[in-house]
């Protein structure tokens, strides 16, 4: 007891200043604190919601139909499908597998990148025909669809802004990889990263229905 | 197996002089210098929110407008509100004194991120920079704190910078939050469970909760006033579909939770004090702990009582009104156990403890008139008045802002090794105290007469409070001066402290003052319990 | 010494599983909006969207790997802000 003591302690001395022990249980603790502040984030928007689609319900349902449900159902496909080749990425690397985790990687970049696409076609297309916040086409509208619209921007746009912020995460693991700073015996970086994107995947998992599917 | 001998002989550097020159002071992870970087940022800020209050406050000295306009004093009034609730009394005592000790306390060497705290500092700065660059670019604004729609998406003043601000001042309060949990959870001495933390401990942790889960719904709830007010996004516009409502609902279910955010770590620092002080083992030490959750956890359920006049609906008031009174129960834990600790002890009038006790006679005003406004007939008559500036500030200046007084007296010698003297620290706490009462006594009964807060001018019925509330101000200040001097002086003249200048039995006092760069000289001493007094007949 | 290690991979299968039970739900889902259910709508999606979310925080972030520590954060953050939309309702459901 006394004598572990001493040696814990003893070490410091050595290395004065950098304090850098490896604790991937603490920093995926912290990761996950950081996961609850994105589950607020997104859910005090989600209360909004909640509030509009009972005083709006008829508005609501008219702008979801409006709503092209097949790019969402494309872009729900799409993203589950970027979780699954994540989780590949932290199995493989694991298992000490790291070309295919760079390999999974990329995947998971690419289906990101495919999300973003539609959802900016998306964006186009509803913009196209003159729907955006305070355009003449908006305004005309009943108030109940302009909260609609306006909450599809902020939700669909701040979710977006998550996957573009994953992918770059992403990429700085795949860097890191090449680098051997994540390696099989320390990964949760990778881990953690893993843990973003399929956070970012569930949020995705409520919108879609909420927004798409109410019509 | 070599370090254990150097360990004992070569005495270590301590954390102050280890390594010299400002850049390693802005580049440190040493949690002991990012809590005196926050405490540089937040003296300053103190003072200068203090001489904005004491501004306007001259301006009310006699009816009609003095030397203010309108306008000027509406800045200034939001102002002193965002600077002293986003860079004082929010990140204060967790950031400076939480920063210092926690990992002292549960003996360990730093916190669990330490580059991600010195993160949060910046975010600090970032965002008190923004605060201030507000009032110097085009008006500053003029929506009092709280931000409200519709008024704050359509006024004509800077609604921008503070609000960005007050979203970079949340997360710089959530990294810390995040820090101390995972900090308590896996950098505790192997040989501290959880109730052997001290209670300064539990009240970070559960304070470090409450920032996690409700700072990013205020901070969201902001952001979407910037969409609305500069893409034109109808979300809270009465006018264009929206519910200010619920703009009150969000903003208050973060705002309200972060009064116990201000409040917490300051009665985990006076379960500190007061045992020191009173040589006793604390009382009913795990009705303190559970006390803390409990808050906590209750607090998070009570903000709409913010609301009682906004127009919700009647059961929602009865319902918020119910709950506001539950949260009396575990702060009326807290100071039971309190009292009852100092039964009987060996009672040392210094200076910190003076300071406790003065906060458990103005926080009890503060928490029991706050149970005069959380009745909602009550409310109704008195919501918007000065008694509620009068309440929050007895809790919030004579409860949290004491005691971060009283921690700075208590933990003084052990953060920069100086002792003060203690005849003028004592003056300035019978000083304040009157000052402090001349202040805000008479606006409880102003408010209650129906003086409404935050107007620039008054019926001249009201007359005499203000001006006696304008002197006790000075009075307050010349006060807070002299404590302050009285700390700054100790630096250059102060004699050295010892190790334990207060007899105190937690692991701070058991390693040198200042503390060495890793915090211990050898393995922290856990024979002893956090409140083990050798002095303590009753044990 | 508590087990402080990370990374518990399983098998490449059972994540191709979770992946497909996440695509049939999806698609399940879909269905059910295309039936026009009218005020039974919001309720199944979000049920089924519970439900994906589960599959995703057990098996894809390993909460079913992981001490309870994760699952109980998770439970007291999930029950906070369930509680903070009864209580905003509270007020809605009564005006």
């Amino acid at each position: 007891m006394t004598e572990s003591q001493a040696t814990m302690t003893a070490e410091p001395v050595h290395a004065a200043d950098h304090v850098d022990h490896y604790d991937p249980l603490g920093a995926k603790i912290g990761m996950w604190l950081f996961l609850f502040t994105e589950v607020l984030l997104f859910g005090a928007m989600f209360i909004a919601f909640a509030v509009y689609l009972r005083q709006y319900r008829i508005e609501f349902m008219g702008g979801s139909r409006e709503l092209d449900r097949y790019l969402g159902l494309l872009n729900t496909a799409v993203l589950l499908t970027s979780s699954l080749t994540m989780a590949f990425a932290v199995a493989a690397m694991a298992r000490g597998q790291t070309r295919r985790a760079i390999g999974a990687l990329a995947a998971t970049l690419l289906f990101g990148a495919v999300f973003l696409v539609v959802k900016a076609r998306e964006w186009g297309y509803k913009f196209s025909h003159g729907i955006y916040p305070q355009s003449e086409t908006m305004l005309d509208r009943p108030v109940g669809e302009q909260v609609f619209y306006g909450l599809y921007f902020a939700m669909t746009g701040l979710h977006a802004l998550h996957v573009i912020i994953g992918m770059a995460i992403i990429v700085s693991a795949a860097a890191l990889i090449l680098r051997r700073r994540i390696r099989p015996d320390r990964h949760i970086y990778l881990e953690n990263t893993g843990l973003y994107w399929h956070l970012v995947d569930i949020i995705w998992i409520f919108l879609f229905p909420l927004f798409y599917l109410i019509g | 197996m070599a370090g254990i001998s150097t360990t004992l002989s070569a005495p270590l550097p301590n954390y102050l002089e280890a390594k010299p020159g400002i850049l390693s002071w802005v580049t440190t992870t040493d949690h002991k210098r990012i809590a005196l970087l926050y405490l540089g940022g937040m003296s300053f800020f103190f003072f200068f929110a203090m001489s904005l209050a004491v501004t306007f406050r001259l301006e009310l000295l006699f009816p009609g407008m003095q030397f203010l306009s309108h306008d000027i004093y509406n800045r200034l009034l939001t102002l002193h509100g965002v600077v002293m609730i986003f860079l004082f009394i929010i990140p204060g005592i967790p950031a400076v004194f939480g920063n210092f000790f926690l990992p002292i306390l549960i003996g360990a060497h730093d916190v669990a991120f330490p580059r991600l705290n010195l993160l949060s500092w910046y975010c600090y700065m970032a965002g008190a920079a923004l605060a201030v660059v507000s009032i110097l670019s085009g008006g500053g604004p003029d929506t009092g704190w709280t931000f409200y729609v519709p008024y704050s998406v359509k006024t004509g003043q800077n609604v921008f910078w503070p609000i960005l601000a007050a979203f970079i001042l949340g997360w710089s309060s959530i990294l810390t939050g995040l820090n101390f949990v995972t900090t308590v959870h896996r950098l505790r001495d192997k040989a501290m469970g959880w109730f052997q933390m001290p209670l300064f401990v539990w009240s970070l942790y559960a304070t470090g909760w409450v920032q996690i889960i409700a700072t990013p719904v205020v901070g969201i709830t902001l952001v979407m006033v910037l969409l609305e007010r500069f893409f034109g996004i109808p979300i809270f516009d009465p006018a264009r579909g929206g519910d200010p409502l619920l703009y009150e609902h969000l903003f208050w279910i973060y705002s309200h939770p972060a009064v116990y955010i201000m409040i917490l770590p300051a009665m985990g620092v006076v379960s500190e004090i007061i045992p020191t002080f009173s040589r006793k083992h604390i009382f009913g030490y795990k009705f303190i702990a559970y006390s803390s959750v409990a808050i906590a956890a209750i607090g998070s359920l009570v903000w709409a009582h913010h609301m009682f006049t906004s127009g919700m609906s009647d059961i929602a008031r009865i319902v918020f009104s119910f709950l506001t009174f539950l949260v009396a129960v575990p702060s009326a834990v807290k100071v039971f156990n309190w009292i009852a600790t100092m039964y009987k002890g060996a009672i040392r009038l210094d200076p910190p403890m003076i300071w406790a006790l003065m906060f458990i006679v103005l926080f009890s005003i503060g928490g029991l008139t706050g149970m005069i406004v959380a009745s909602l007939s009550l409310d109704v008559h008195l919501h918007d008045t000065s008694f509620v500036v009068a309440h929050f500030h007895y809790t919030m200046f004579g409860g949290t802002a004491v005691i971060f007084i009283a921690a700075l007296h208590y933990w003084w010698p052990k953060m920069f090794g100086r002792m003060y003297r203690v005849r003028p620290a004592k003056q300035a706490v019978w000083l304040f105290f009157i000052g402090f009462n001349m202040t805000y006594m008479p606006l409880f009964i102003a408010g209650a007469f129906g003086m409404p807060r935050r107007y620039a001018d008054y019926l001249p019925e009201y007359t005499v409070f203000h001006q006696l509330s304008t002197i006790g101000s000075w009075v307050m200040v010349a006060a807070l001066l002299l404590a302050f001097y009285n700390l700054v002086h100790s630096l250059f003249r102060g004699e050295r402290a010892p190790e334990d200048p207060w007899g105190g039995a937690t692991l701070e006092w058991r390693t040198p003052t200042p503390p060495p760069v890793l915090n211990f000289t050898g393995a922290p001493d856990l024979s002893r319990g956090p409140y083990e007094y050798p002095e303590d007949v009753a044990q | 010494m508590d087990s402080n290690t990370s990374g518990h991979a399983d098998p490449y299968g059972v994540y191709v599983a979770t992946w497909g039970a996440l695509m049939a739900l999806t698609a399940l889902t879909f269905g059910i909006a295309l039936l026009d259910l009218k005020h039974v709508t919001v309720l199944a999606a979000l049920l089924i969207a519970a439900v994906k979310g589960s599959l995703v925080l057990f098996y894809f972030m390993h909460v079913r790997h992981e001490r309870p520590l994760f699952l109980y954060m998770f439970l007291a953050v999930g029950i906070t802000y369930a509680v903070f939309i009864g209580l905003t309702f509270v007020d809605y459901w009564s005006r």
